[in-house]
């Protein structure tokens, strides 16, 4: 099990926390601007890289807010967590 | 030589050649799991193409294929999926005989359980829906649901008591290493390379054509190229230079120690989340969902199987006293309406086959009929016409999540 460190309550559990995809994913600014394959994009397609993932996670069974973390795929650890609304963090070390 | 080694059975030949990759072939399937296998087998078979390498970065069916929990069934909700899994249970019940390989395919019955009252309804809409499209499904109550699968716990003194279950006589398991074996015995004798331990780096293009690939054994020509990669196919779309609407999460499984034979079919429970069946040898199979978290590692988080052992026990409580000898993990492909992706790309002679996330040895025999007529044609089958990548422009989604019980 991951132990995921809420920026809100500390380490828990990863079964406390729900996944939510990747990170930085904004609605479009104008909707009615897109065309079809754009909305596609937009709804159906993620980045799904190995290595680096800016990704969301909910605290569900806990202080229920979301946050962002940067967790590696590869090897599932944590890089970094930070609230939302925040820019994805410059890891130190210039680690990839 | 000593008296036991005399004794000893001969070791079988080889199944297949290991051949060095040649510098140029007419198809290059990347993924030697089945649906690179199966793609191969019927390119030759229905096509009259034999000039077929298949690259595999690891080794023959170590991926998702040697991992998988070998449920076939074909009871799915929609059109699309039932007549695409339905062929490919067809293709199975033909295979063994086809391939001259006995791969202990075993129609023994699959049953999905319900739950709750809203399961109960599911159940039955997609039962009828089966029916309509000629798939044997019918609908069952405990008092059969016991007869059929004597050590399930059908009675009220349980947490979610059973309320009953879609039964697929025609579903059942198939040993999954045999199956690619029987594959690649019949590539080989075609004339295909299957070629282990090469790894595609990189797609080589020439004006919106794929001319070959990049590998760790040199470069490859290639007059087209067929992705067959699963958990990894994102990574291959990105050296090509598009996107698949993809995420690629673990999914675990896990087999016990050997038991008499004491459970005659597969029980997969969608609510309670695991689905069991006992293997010829006698080792218990248990699998249930995936990690939720994106993933690469081949391995999952424990809390996953001890859901899925807490399930089993509830649902099978002779279970209880039974061990387990090993967990392990794959790396499936996901998409957004859990249905697979069998399709042309935005470059005119590379082909995808993927996203058949957490249920595609099932599909397989079906994959690689219509990925081969895909690929040798251009064009698509009329059974994987809708799972093309448009669907995810157009909206024509097949939205399989949930609708077909556990998605398996
Ligand atoms: C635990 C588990 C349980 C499952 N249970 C079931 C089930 O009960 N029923 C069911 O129908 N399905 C099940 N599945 C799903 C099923 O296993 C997969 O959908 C199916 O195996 C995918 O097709 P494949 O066999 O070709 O994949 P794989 O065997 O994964 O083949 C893909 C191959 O591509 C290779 N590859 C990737 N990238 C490259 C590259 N760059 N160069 C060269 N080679 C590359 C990989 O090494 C791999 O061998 C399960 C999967 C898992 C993990
Ligand atoms: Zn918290």
């Amino acid at each position: 099990m991951l132990l995921i460190d809420c920026p809100y309550c500390g380490p828990r559990n990863e079964n406390e926390f729900t996944y939510g995809g990747q990170a930085h994913v904004p609605y479009p600014e104008d909707p009615y601007d897109l065309t079809d394959e754009a909305w596609g994009q937009y709804l159906f397609y993620r980045d799904n890289q190995q290595g680096e993932y800016a990704e969301r996670w909910a605290h569900a069974a806990g202080c229920r807010r979301w946050f962002n973390a940067i967790r590696d795929t590869r090897t599932y650890k944590f890089l970094a967590v930070y609230p939302m609304g925040a820019g994805r963090p410059e890891l130190a070390g210039g680690t990839r | 030589m000593s008296a036991i080694a005399e004794e000893l059975p001969e070791q079988p030949d080889f199944l297949w050649h290991n051949p060095s990759p040649k510098k140029s072939y007419d198809v290059v399937i990347i993924g030697g799991g089945g649906h690179g296998l199966a793609t191969a087998y019927y390119l030759a078979k229905n096509h009259g193409i034999t000039n077929i390498a298949i690259l595999e970065r690891g080794w023959l069916a170590g991926g998702n294929m040697a991992r998988n929990t070998t449920i076939i069934r074909s009871n799915y909700l929609w059109d699309e999926s039932a007549a695409i899994y339905e062929y490919s249970m067809k293709l199975w019940e033909g295979l063994q005989e086809e391939l001259d390989y006995d791969f202990l395919f075993s129609q023994r019955g699959v049953m999905n359980l319900a739950h709750t009252l809203q399961e109960v309804r599911d159940s039955q809409r997609r039962v009828f829906a089966n029916q309509l499209n000629g798939i044997d499904a019918s609908w069952i109550e405990p008092d059969e649901i016991k007869e059929l699968c004597p050590p399930l716990n059908t009675s009220d003194d349980i947490r979610y008591p059973i309320m009953g279950a879609t039964w697929q006589p025609r579903g059942g398991i198939a040993k999954h290493d045999h199956v690619a074996w029987a594959f690649a015995r019949a590539c080989d004798r075609m004339g295909v390379d299957i070629i282990q331990g090469c790894e595609v780096t990189g797609i080589v293009k020439d004006a919106g054509r794929v001319t070959g690939v990049e590998t760790t054994q040199g470069r490859i020509n290639a007059g087209s190229v067929g992705m067959a990669a699963a958990g990894r196919s994102s990574l291959l779309a990105e050296m090509a230079g598009f996107r698949l609407p993809i995420q690629s999460h673990p999914l675990q499984a896990l087999v016990s120690e050997l038991h008499e034979p004491v459970h005659p079919t597969v029980v997969m429970s969608n609510h309670v989340h695991v689905y069991v069946s006992q293997a010829h040898k006698g080792e218990l199979v248990m699998g249930a969902g995936v990690d939720s978290y994106n993933g690469y590692g081949n391995r999952g988080s424990f809390h996953i199987i001890e859901e899925q052992m807490a399930a089993a026990v509830e649902l099978f409580p002779i279970f209880a006293r039974a061990h387990v000898l090993r967990t392990w993990g794959g790396i499936v492909d996901v998409t957004l309406d859990a249905s697979p992706i069998v399709s042309r790309t935005p470059f005119d002679n590379l082909y995808v086959n993927c996203g058949w996330g957490t249920g595609g040895f099932k599909g397989l025999p079906a994959a690689g009929y219509t990925f081969a007529h895909t690929i040798a044609t251009g064009e698509a089958h009329p059974l994987n016409a809708p799972y093309s990548l448009d669907r995810f422009t157009t909206g024509a989604l097949i939205d399989e999540h949930g609708a077909a019980a556990v998605a398996h």
